[in-house]
């Protein structure tokens, strides 16, 4: 039961996108399209999940004093299986994703889970945190993708929804990140403020 | 020299590291409340960049490729670049006391500044020599601190505005104002 009250804070309460305004860089940087921010959700969740195990698992074994770095090597280790796995089996996703798969390792979730919920939690909870923080920042990638390639593109998933023609460029390009962005932000903001 | 200064220019403008290319916008976001910090943010940010670039290019050509392991990049590149920040503060409290008190409070938040570790990788993927990279890594640097001066110079003015709807107050209008910025920087580009 806690499992679950956990995994829902992830995704909702403390959605890492919307609400901790964590892991900027990826979210505006591959967001291009639906699928290549779902995708880019789903490997931050995997890295996620398994680095929250992996470091709850080793919370009594490494020293108080030294464990930035040790969580560091974990996360960083996590992102190389990753890296090798996706050159296997999915080499055209991993080169459109490019230099976003290494930089997993500094993305702010992955530290901030590990100092602030792995490494005082148990194996189980660490793994429910890990699925349901990556799934809230899947959905938000999803999201903006979806967003910015309706807008641009005129569709969805690759669906085309209204002729390409009528999209505006702008909101595949750069700008259009930063923007969409930024209305999504102020729309959940909205939608989750208490009244006074 | 024509080649450096097309590096150079293409690092600065064009290709923008926070409008283009999208890395170092936490510290985008969080360090430009004001002027002052952002050119302290600006200053620490190049310092590390190229001597992290140097180390990390030197690491990649003499010890991860002539012993076959460039797997092992990311790892190897975010250690080193974590033990060089630790360094570099340990040197400068000893050293030079007057510029840590300036930049000392920055260094810790650039080890997860993924435009460091980006342009680590980067010169190596696009497979630049060593004075090509360190010029690429300081011109980038240069980019990231012009992006940031220019938006905290903003930012300074939006929080006067007291009529801003409350969802739209912070973090949302930053992102837009900055959107707005990469507009104007596409322009370098051709656009």
């Amino acid at each position: 039961m806690k499992a679950l009250t956990v995994f829902l804070d992830g995704l909702i309460s403390r959605n890492p996108t919307f609400v901790l305004i964590l892991g900027m860089c990826p979210t505006l940087g591959t967001t291009s399209s639906a699928l290549t921010g779902f995708s880019m959700g789903v490997a931050t969740l995997f890295v996620l999940a398994l680095s929250n195990m992996a470091i709850s698992a080793l919370k009594n074994v490494v020293p108080e004093k030294v464990r930035i770095p040790a969580f560091i090597v974990v996360i960083a280790s996590f992102v190389t299986v990753l890296q090798m796995l996706m050159q296997a089996y999915l080499p055209a996703l991993y080169t459109t994703l490019g230099i976003f798969i290494p930089l997993i390792v500094v993305n702010c979730i992955l530290l901030g889970r590990a100092e602030a919920f792995a490494s005082k939690n148990s194996v189980g909870l660490s793994l429910a945190d890990g699925l349901g923080v990556g799934l809230g920042f899947t959905l938000a990638l999803t999201l903006l993708g979806s967003v910015r390639e309706f807008l641009g593109a005129g569709s969805i998933f690759g669906e085309q929804v209204y002729p390409e023609e009528f999209g505006a460029l702008v909101f595949i390009l750069a700008p259009g990140a930063f923007i969409v962005l930024g209305l999504l932000i102020a729309l959940f903001n909205r939608l989750t403020a208490k009244p006074e | 020299m024509l080649e450096y200064l097309a590096i150079i220019f293409t690092a600065i403008v064009v290709n923008n590291i926070v409008f283009a290319q999208f890395l170092g916008i936490c510290p985008f976001i969080g360090v430009s409340k004001n002027l002052e910090s952002a050119y302290g943010m600006g200053a620490a940010v190049a310092f590390v960049m190229a001597i992290a670039t140097a180390v990390t290019w030197l690491l990649q050509t003499y010890v991860l490729v002539p012993l076959g392991v460039e797997f092992i990049q990311t790892i190897a590149f975010i250690l080193v670049i974590a033990i060089l920040v630790q360094m570099l503060e340990i040197i400068m409290k000893k050293t030079t006391p007057g510029l840590y008190a300036s930049l000392g409070v920055y260094l810790p938040l650039i080890t997860t500044n993924c435009a460091v570790l980006g342009v680590a990788i980067m010169v190596t993927q696009k497979g630049m020599n060593f004075p090509q990279s360190i010029v690429y890594a300081v011109a980038t640097a240069a980019g990231f601190a012009l992006a940031l001066t220019i938006f905290a110079g903003i930012r300074t003015q939006l929080e006067l505005n007291e009529g801003m709807p409350r969802a739209m107050r912070g973090v949302p209008i930053a992102l837009i104002v900055a959107g707005l910025l990469a507009m104007a920087f596409m322009g370098f580009a051709g656009f």
